[in-house]
């Protein structure tokens, strides 16, 4: 089996790895690159533990070779938070104790930031729908959908100040 | 095992004639890796046709749409033309696994995979459906549903793949649906799928029809006689009728733990009236 050398952009940073053609991108993160924060549940896409995405769509990378990601981007959940600042779907996952055992859970954060990107006020059927390829054993999911929203609710709140701060300045900048 | 990410259509049919044992092309991978993984493949030579210019693309085309063979779900269904054309056909590819899945999976990789139980065959054959087949002395459009043979097997030969597939533009007063019964809510196989697309006069009647099962046979079937019931009616309450008696019929499946044989016939009557209520709705607009 020949190896392929990958360069590749890993949360913003080039990476370079060697891997074999039957290694998927979560075996590359986890046993090449040692992020195990990305986890493997199933290794066949139903549970969504290894949930990354890759030029920013959602993808499972357990099914994903690693060989494919040359020159591609992938963010994973060590890219989630900002050094000792949580990213704020980490910390409503905390304060609504949406995590038990936790190995589901950078799988959710990944997935749900994922649809905060595009939706930024979903309904509960959306989430649900969204995080359907997310499985958990533990939490019964309800807190999970609930720090989702919670999470929309707050970052629409900041979005819609920051947007107000813009307006006034740009009043502002008009007036003078 | 070897992986090779060519980028043109002629340097991939060259590996594929070239290579020795097994080579199988790489799409989304949804069903790829699942079955090397459990052991079920171990090809020799893994393409990735993703690198090629056009199989990413949607466009266009003189008498219809043109989609990649690597466009993946998320990105048909981001398609407002396509989505509001064959809606058909976008809910059946809509309906393959989470979204993770649909950021990868695309339609050729089902049809490819020759599953008699991928969701968007039966839909891609109600539309009526062609496949471009490339390879290394010819390139041939054949319809969507004489690609899969049986289950797992296909008509492609030695260095041939499918680039696209090409979506004829629906006639004014068209409606497509797709409708699979499933135990569960997400996340299944389908146990039953029906595609009908279906063309009205200004008077409501049926001028044009295609009816298609899957799931309840060794491939995805196209049902004539189903069609043939349609055709010069309006969809009243005795056609609809004959509709799920002919599909019911129609419907050769298997015994299993999903379903008995009695049960999936009748759940194709069921559901064909039920998709061509819907088809009925959307192609009156
Ligand atoms: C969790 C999960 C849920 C799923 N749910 C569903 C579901 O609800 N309904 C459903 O129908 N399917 C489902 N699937 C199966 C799978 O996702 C689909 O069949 C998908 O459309 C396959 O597309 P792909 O691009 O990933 O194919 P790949 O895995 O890349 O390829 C599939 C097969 O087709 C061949 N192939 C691919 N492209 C070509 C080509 N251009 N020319 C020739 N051969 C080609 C490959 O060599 C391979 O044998 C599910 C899978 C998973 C993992
Ligand atoms: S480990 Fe990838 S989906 Fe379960
Ligand atoms: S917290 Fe244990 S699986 Fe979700």
């Amino acid at each position: 089996m020949s190896n392929i050398h990958v360069t590749t952009t890993i949360n913003g940073d080039e990476t370079e790895y060697v891997c074999r053609p039957d290694e998927s991108l979560l075996d590359v993160l986890r046993d090449r690159l040692g992020m195990s924060g990305t986890k493997e549940g199933c290794g066949t896409g139903d549970c969504g533990a290894c949930s990354v995405t890759l030029d920013g769509r959602l993808v499972c990378s357990c099914l994903v070779m690693g060989a494919e990601v040359d020159g591609h981007k992938v963010e994973t959940i060590e890219g989630m938070a900002d050094g000792e600042d949580l990213h704020p779907l980490q910390q409503k996952f905390l304060e609504h104790a949406a995590l038990q055992c936790g190995i589901c859970t950078p799988g959710f954060l990944v997935a749900a930031q994922s649809l905060l990107e595009r939706n930024l006020d979903p309904t509960e059927t959306e989430v649900r729908y969204w995080l359907a390829g997310n499985l958990c054993r533990c939490t019964g999911y309800d807190k999970i959908v609930r720090a989702v929203l919670d999470t929309a609710k707050d970052m629409r709140k900041v979005a819609k100040k920051s947007s107000a701060k813009k307006t006034a300045k740009k009043g502002a900048r008009h007036a003078a | 095992m070897r992986y090779e990410a060519p980028e043109t259509i002629k340097a991939a049919v060259g590996l594929l004639i070239k290579a020795r044992g097994q080579s199988r092309i790489l799409a989304g991978g949804t069903d790829l890796m699942v079955q090397m993984r459990s052991g079920m493949l171990e090809p020799d030579l893994i393409m990735d046709i993703k690198r090629i210019p056009g199989m990413r693309d949607i466009v266009p085309e003189k008498g219809g749409f043109r989609i990649g063979a690597a466009v993946s779900g998320s990105e048909l269904g981001e398609h407002a033309k396509v989505s509001k054309m064959w809606p058909g056909v976008v809910e059946a590819v809509e309906l393959i696994g989470s979204t993770q899945i649909q950021g990868r999976a695309t339609m050729v990789g089902n049809l490819c995979n020759a599953s008699p139980a991928a969701d968007s065959v039966p839909a891609l054959i109600a539309v009526g459906a062609t496949a471009r087949i490339v390879g290394n002395k010819r390139t041939r459009d054949v319809p969507v549903e004489t690609i899969a043979k049986a289950p797992g097997k296909t008509i492609l030969a030695k260095g041939e793949f499918v680039s696209s597939v090409f979506l004829p533009k629906a006639l004014p007063r068209t409606g497509s649906a797709y409708l699979r019964f499933i135990p569960r809510t997400e996340m299944d196989i389908a146990v039953v799928g029906s595609g009908v697309c279906l063309t009205l006069n200004p008077k409501g009647v049926v001028t044009k029809a295609r009816v298609s099962l899957g799931a309840v046979a060794a491939r995805a079937l196209l049902v004539e006689e189903a069609a043939d019931v349609l055709l010069g009616n309006k969809l009243n309450d005795d056609v609809l009728e004959r509709l799920a008696d002919i599909a019911s019929d129609a419907a050769t499946p298997i015994n299993d733990k999903r379903g008995t044989v009695a049960f999936r016939k009748q759940v194709a009557g069921v559901l064909t009236r039920r998709a061509a209520l819907i088809a009925f709705q959307r192609a009156k607009g």
